[in-house]
């Protein structure tokens, strides 16, 4: 039964992905991105990482999407622009491709079929999901996790200084 | 395939009673302000008035549903349903007493918050999908709002999570009655008042009504939605304000369980069910909501974002720090 719903939400993924590039309409997109992302969260709670499953919905269907729907609303795009820029680049295409299936190759050849280390499901039952990844991210990967931190400063402080100066 | 059968039933039990709740808070708001405005508010219909809420529902059933002609005509009748949908699954999550929850995940909280940020485009979408420039920039005005606000709605209850060390709704209410206090809105007085003001503006209510502000906007994003559809706008608003009320009285009120100094004060109280408890603070914050709206101005929208970013959500640092220390060091 796992096995069905899993292999739905892999399936139904690949035909929302499939949608979401080929709209017309780039809000019709946004929403079938939504849709991607909602079920992405489903494919979380699979492994057993709910809160990952959250900041999912939270940060990239929350925040992130509407910033999306953001940018469309202004610059007011109802369709998108069909120059040969844009559409007859395969110069772009190939490399689009190719990059996607160096990445591909990647993951393919780093699948692991058994947990190895000190994070195993029966640890992580034990303990629960979110006090270990708190746990890791604050103790082993902390220099990491700040860096992200100041890198995620850097834009912010970006934005402030442009939005003084056209003031 | 029991337990199957009695989770439907515990579900159409909590659906029909916050249903009918949201009914009659309808008509409680309509008496609240006419009071508060020295009038009598609905009299005709039934003793008091107590049927107008039936016979609203069967008036607005029954009208017509109109689509405007140049609207996104799919996602615009599917806009109200979005809401609604995200609204109301949050009342899955939330512990009505000791042992009465429909789902008892580990992450109440987060699960709260998710599907307050989602349920933000329904009116996104609505006000874009009906083609109408009240609708848009009242859809635009509701998202930057709610964008904001779940900022310091987010900082606040992370102090209490910070508190409670635990994201399980239930647990956090467990964590609370074993404190001194009982209620973490004594501790965290600055936190509680951040995330009712968050709370106002999360559910789209006055004194921060604004996506619907009538003098500049006819209706907001509500404008070219009649009859049924209305409705279900208009019941999200108060499944949404139900919500915020649970979640106030959960994570800062104590939830069903009275603080321990009082039930030493006064021991007949220990007998109380705790699903009394739970609703006489959720009735409390219900009222509040309806005093507000009877009694302050609207604000305007630079002075909204303003209160947002350059209070609460400092405030909201300050209240985490303090909690913080609190935690560590006491």
């Amino acid at each position: 039964m796992i096995y069905l719903i899993f292999a739905y939400f892999c399936l139904s993924m690949v035909g929302i992905t499939t949608m979401a590039l080929t709209r017309k309409n780039p809000v019709h997109a946004v929403l079938w991105l939504l849709l991607l992302f909602l079920h992405v969260a489903v494919v979380y709670l699979f492994l057993n990482a709910e809160f990952l499953s959250m900041a999912q919905i939270i940060v990239y269907a929350g925040a992130i999407l509407v910033m999306f729907l953001f940018t469309i609303f202004f610059i007011g795009a109802k369709e998108l622009s069909k120059e040969k820029r844009y559409i007859k680049l395969w110069e772009g295409r190939l490399l689009i491709g190719l990059a996607m299936t160096a990445a591909a190759i990647v993951a393919l050849s780093k699948i692991k079929t058994t947990f190895s280390g000190k994070y195993t499901i029966s640890f992580i039952e034990k303990t629960g999901n979110t006090y270990a990844i708190g746990e890791m991210l604050f103790n082993e990967y902390s220099l990491a996790f700040f860096m992200v931190g100041v890198i995620l400063l850097i834009p912010m402080i970006a934005v402030g200084v442009i939005a003084r100066k056209l003031r | 395939m029991i337990e199957f059968l009695l989770m439907i039933i515990k579900t159409m039990i909590v659906f029909t009673i916050v249903l009918a709740h949201v009914a009659y808070t309808t008509y409680a708001e309509r008496k609240i302000i006419g009071r508060a405005q020295a009038r009598m508010g609905p009299m005709e219909v039934g003793p008091h008035g107590l049927l107008q809420p039936i016979a609203d529902f069967i008036k607005i059933f029954f009208k017509e549903d109109i689509v405007p002609i140049k609207a996104e005509k799919f996602i615009f009748q599917i806009a109200p349903v979005i809401i609604l949908v995200f609204t109301i699954v949050n009342l899955t999550v939330i512990p009505f007493s000791r042992d009465f929850i429909l789902a008892d995940i580990n992450v109440g909280i987060l699960f709260i918050l998710a599907s307050a940020s989602l349920s933000a485009y329904g009116i996104i979408l609505a006000g874009w999908s009906s083609n109408s420039k009240f609708s848009f920039l009242g859809g635009l005005r509701s998202a930057s709002q709610v964008l904001s606000y779940e900022i310091s709605l987010g900082l606040s209850l992370a102090a209490v999570v910070l508190m409670a060390g635990s994201l399980n709704l239930k647990d956090i209410v467990i964590a609370q009655h074993n404190t001194s206090f009982g209620m973490y809105a004594l501790p965290q007085i600055i936190g509680f008042i951040v995330f009712l003001i968050s709370a106002f503006a999360e559910t789209n209510r006055a004194p921060f009504d604004l996506p619907e502000a009538e003098t500049e906007l006819v209706a907001g994003y509500l404008t070219e939605y009649s009859a049924f559809r209305y409705a279900l706008f208009f019941l999200a608003e108060y499944v949404a304000m139900y919500i915020m009320a649970f979640l106030g009285a959960l994570c800062f009120l104590g939830g069903w369980t009275l603080p321990r100094f009082v039930t030493e004060m006064l021991p007949f109280l220990e007998s109380v069910p705790g699903i009394i408890c739970f609703a006489m603070k959720v009735y409390g914050f219900i009222f509040l909501f309806i005093w507000v709206r009877a009694t302050f101005p609207r604000y305007r929208f630079d002075q909204l974002l303003n209160i947002g970013w350059k209070i609460l959500i400092p405030a909201g640092l300050i209240n985490l720090l303090i909690v913080a220390f609190i935690k560590r060091f006491v």
